[in-house]
């Protein structure tokens, strides 16, 4: 199992890596280094010492070694606009994006497995047809204008819910979050069913086929023809072999989560990474550009690792042929 | 009173492309203890009988007619929590691929104590230790270690023997074994057969063995049934149908198979090819490969008793002569 | 492929199907599937036929007079043609604007599609047929890639490349011929394979030869199913690009950039000029995920009981 770990480890530092040339090289020779990383609006002396101290004189393969070397210790140069360490203003917007991630992840979760097992097991059922007709639905439309859709249709004809912005926090066994609020539920309702709507629409797929596949398998009869009440058959056997597929894909999509929470946050103003991202996109605040890509590439290393360390706990096959190598 | 009783049973498949009628009419009785073998190729609907008794048989199939009755109480139409209490209770069926009936992902033992917990409510721990003896009386070296392992740890033969295992866990009166050795090596057959022969006299269960092969049970059953196209043609004690098969088709059997004493000679097989079950033909359902056959046999055969315990659906038995 | 015609010498008559009929008689069972790939085909004569069947085109200034602007749907513009959906805070007529809309967005997606699938295949196939230390480098990067949501993949590359309409298509192509690559390798692996291509290899004939015109044909259907679904996802990948104001620009007004657009006047009650637009892009992707489900099914040689 360590051997295991040590290298899915080696293999996902080789990607930052790898991700690290690409953004640097993408900033460096596609775009032009100096409006990057230097406020365009600085006067020519300040311009010309910025330069010398961000080593663009040097030669490009001194500067990239430059750049990792601040990228180890966290320094991605600082904001235009906000004037903050890049790093630290995306760390303070992390939580709240990770916070209606979350949400979106456990809507995901307790609402697409029951209706997707439904649809799996009673295919014929006309509630069951219809739950697949709403999840091509689901995956069809484009996040944003379901978003627009729910603003219109919930905060301006039927004023229930607040349009944009996050509620108040409250802090509950140590995490900070709009969770656990009133005020905060209800400014978390409308982006996190949002956001959750893809992943909803592909977890019911997802556990449907899982479940029609695996229903007609011998070892679910066998295990009817030992005399197993129903709910064992279905809530042992049959969800235990489903969760293994659904579950990886789900680890995977926490990443796409991610990066949609970019849309979802710009449409309800959610104060987030991802609209920070896209405001420093529109108002050209490259660092903070950058500084987003690599945080974003190493989030989603982590997960993937996390995913793979996972599946292979859930399948023995997995774990057991991992061990035996 | 018998522990089995299946009478005039049809189970049929309502498909896209027709009806197939899997079983179409069988009869036979089994006593305490007796070991039956249900013969036949293939597509006879040996299978299916032994899922319409449990009341496993799913859409788009289902029991039409007939009655099986279990120690007197009618099964067909009996509520499906009934029929939960008595599947890997008082009736266990053993698979026929103990690769795909044990679940992947759970530990043998999870697989074995619940067989028992749902039948009965006893500690975990007691159930695993009943588990654990099941295991050695099947022949499985340190059952403690098997246990804990997952299915694809253990060969095949281990398997099967697990699937006896769980099968006689909660002392059934009746197994129904579908071709349990059909999917192992011939070595590990006779071990299984054996084992299974011996849990079955030891307890007193009765059994119904399943398989194509012929030679499996004329050393296991007491009686045979042998099936064709959903039919039983021929039933009788193992010796008597063996010694004198009375069926076309059952001669054809015992003709095909290679033995010894017919060295050299050519094997004989049955001409034709097993019917399409959604095209029967008219009558009797081996007609049309049969040298026997005549005008006679565009009618169905009922069943006839030729002698006690005997039966036989045919108008041309061998032991009788065919009129020219 | 062959066209498979069982017959036993003097046996009956069968009717044989060609691959191609059975196909669409299986595509055509769903009802539903027929609707959607009726109402795409509505939609993209529609957006094809544009410039001959609007009262307006909205991207000549000559023709657009802000005085119009904002009307509801079913208001007479100052010109005299009725505004049937009503017109945008320029005084676009929004029939006209989605319309040429439509152009654009399905013209994004569709060529990026066509050009990932190109290249995607492409790499697929050597992959898969060189083997070896070239395949396992090529599927590690394809793997890699196919890691990070495409969403992301877009969003980076605009980042550094910037606004407008090739960037946009490079940025497309670079988050989708991933899928098109494993897809493609997946299915060469199996046709490697078979003997067909052993008896080719015998044959003497050159490597370019065997992979084009002999294993590629037969990768077509999940090919096929890919490409439906991925160019969906391409036209709402654009069109949400377009609406974050990273995408197309106002010159090339795609159904995100009009959506965006009518994004300001939600609040104040002309939902239309985001409404409308946003119902056209649903449809088009809609349909198009509706045509390649049941693509995907009657494909699928799995599925077949």
């Amino acid at each position: 199992m360590t051997v295991f770990i040590i290298r899915r480890l080696l293999q996902a530092a080789l990607v930052v890596l790898l991700m690290s040339l690409i953004v640097f090289f993408g900033v460096n020779v596609i775009g032009d280094p100096i409006d990057m990383l230097i406020n365009p609006e600085a006067d020519q002396a300040e311009i010309e010492r910025a330069i010398k101290a961000l080593g663009l004189d040097r030669p490009i393969g001194e500067q990239y070694l430059f750049f990792l070397k601040g990228v180890a210790s966290g320094d991605f140069g600082r904001s235009f606009i906000f004037g903050e360490p890049a790093l630290k203003l995306i760390l303070h917007h992390m939580p709240a994006t990770v916070e209606l991630a979350l949400v979106a992840l456990i809507m995901a979760i307790l609402i697409g497995i029951p209706l997707g097992l439904f649809a799996g097991l009673y295919p014929d059922n006309p509630v069951a047809r219809g739950i697949m007709a709403g999840s091509i639905l689901g995956f069809s439309l484009p996040t944003f204008w379901v978003g627009l859709m729910m603003i219109i249709l919930f905060a301006v004809v039927l004023g229930w819910l607040p349009a944009t912005g996050r509620g108040d926090t409250a802090v509950f066994l140590g995490i900070k979050s709009s969770a656990f609020t009133r005020d905060g539920l209800s400014h978390l309702a409308m982006p996190a069913l949002n956001l959750a709507l893809l992943k909803i629409s592909l977890v019911i797929r997802l556990t449907r086929a899982g479940a029609r596949e695996a229903m007609h398998q011998d070892y679910i009869k066998f295990a009817r023809a030992k005399g197993l009440r129903t709910r064992r058959v279905i809530g042992v056997h049959l969800l235990k072999n489903i969760m293994i597929p659904v579950v990886t894909v789900l680890g995977l999509e926490f990443g796409n989560l991610l990066a949609f929470s970019v849309v979802t946050e710009s449409i309800f103003a959610w104060p987030g990474m991802g609209k920070l991202l896209i405001e420093s996109l529109l108002q050209l605040d490259r660092p903070v550009v950058v500084a987003y890509l690599m945080i974003i590439v190493v989030v989603f290393v982590i997960i993937n690792l996390a995913v793979d360390i996972l599946y292979s706990i859930l399948d023995p096959r997995v774990r057991l042929r991992e061990q035996g190598t | 009173m018998s522990v089995l009783e299946v009478a005039g049973l049809r189970t049929h498949f309502f498909t896209r492309a027709g009806v197939v009628k899997a079983v179409d009419g069988v009869d036979f009785t089994l006593e305490r203890g007796q070991v039956m073998g249900l013969v036949g190729e293939s597509g006879s609907g040996k299978t299916v009988t032994g899922f319409s008794i449990l009341g496993l048989v799913d859409p788009p199939g289902r029991i039409v007619g007939g009655s099986i009755r279990y120690r007197g109480e009618e099964l067909v139409g009996a509520p499906d929590e009934r029929l939960r209490e008595l599947r890997g209770n008082r009736i266990a069926m053993i698979f026929q691929d103990p690769m795909m009936t044990l679940n992947p992902v759970l530990r043998i033992d999870t697989q074995m104590v619940e067989a028992i917990q749902a039948h009965e409510s006893i500690s975990k721990k007691a159930a695993w230790e009943r588990a654990r003896d099941g295991l050695g009386q099947v022949g499985i070296p340190s059952p403690e270690e098997r246990l804990r392992a997952y299915p694809h740890q253990l060969s095949g033969g281990m398997r099967q023997r697990v699937t006896i295992a769980i099968a006689f866990l909660n002392n059934p009166e009746l197994i129904i074994a579908d071709e349990p050795t059909t999917a192992l090596d011939v070595t590990i057959q006779a071990q299984i057969i054996y084992e299974a022969q011996k849990v079955c006299r030891e307890r007193g269960a009765a059994m119904i063995w399943i398989t194509h092969d012929l030679a499996v049970v004329a050393g296991l059953a007491d009686r045979i049934c042998v099936m064709y196209a959903g039919r039983i043609v021929e039933a009788g004690p193992t010796d008597d149908v063996i010694d004198r098969p009375l069926h076309p088709y059952t001669v054809g059997l015992l003709g095909s198979v290679p033995s010894a004493n017919k060295r050299g000679q050519r094997l004989n097989q049955i001409p034709g090819m097993t019917p399409n079950m959604l095209a029967l033909p008219k009558g009797c359902a081996f007609r049309e490969r049969c040298s026997r056959a005549s005008d006679a046999c565009l009618v169905n055969p009922d069943i006839t008793e030729p002698a006690a315990g005997r039966a036989i659906r045919c108008f041309h038995p061998h032991g009788i002569e065919v009129p020219a | 492929m062959s066209v498979h015609a069982d017959r036993a010498p003097g046996a009956p008559e069968i009717r044989v199907e060609t691959p191609f009929q059975r196909f669409r008689s299986e595509f055509f069972e769903s009802r539903i599937a027929t609707f959607a790939l009726g109402l795409l085909a509505l939609i993209i004569v529609l957006a094809l036929l544009a410039p001959w069947i609007t009262p307006q085109n909205p991207y000549d200034l000559a023709q657009v007079d802000v005085l119009d602007g904002k009307l509801p749907p079913g208001s007479v513009a100052y010109t005299g043609y009725t505004m049937w959906l009503g017109s945008d805070g320029a005084g676009r007529d929004l029939y006209s604007a989605i319309l040429y809309g439509l152009r654009i967005s399905i013209s994004v997606g569709v060529a990026s599609g066509v050009i990932a699938m190109a290249i995607g295949s492409t790499i697929g196939l050597i992959a898969a047929y060189a083997g070896g230390r070239v395949e396992t480098v090529v599927m590690r990067l394809v793997d890699l890639q196919l890691s990070f949501p495409a969403a992301l993949i877009a969003l980076m590359l605009v980042a550094v490349l910037g606004r407008g309409i090739d960037k946009i298509i490079i940025a497309l192509v670079a988050a989708q011929w991933a899928y098109y690559a494993r897809t493609v390798r997946g299915s060469a692996l199996v046709e490697s394979a078979k003997e067909y291509v052993e008896a080719a290899r015998c044959l003497g004939l050159g490597h370019a030869r065997i992979v084009f015109r002999h294993i590629l044909p037969n990768c077509l259907s999940p090919l096929i199913v890919v490409g439906t679904v991925q160019t969906a996802h391409a036209i709402a990948l654009e069109a949400t690009l377009s609406f974050l104001g990273v995408g197309l620009r106002q010159t090339e007004p795609s159904l995100g950039v009009l959506i965006a657009n009518g994004f300001e006047y939600m609040m104040s009650g002309r939902y239309w000029i985001s409404f409308f637009p946003g119902i056209a892009l649903l449809l088009t992707i809609v349909s198009i995920n509706l045509v390649g489900d049941q693509l995907r099914d009657v494909l699928n040689p799995r599925l077949k009981k």
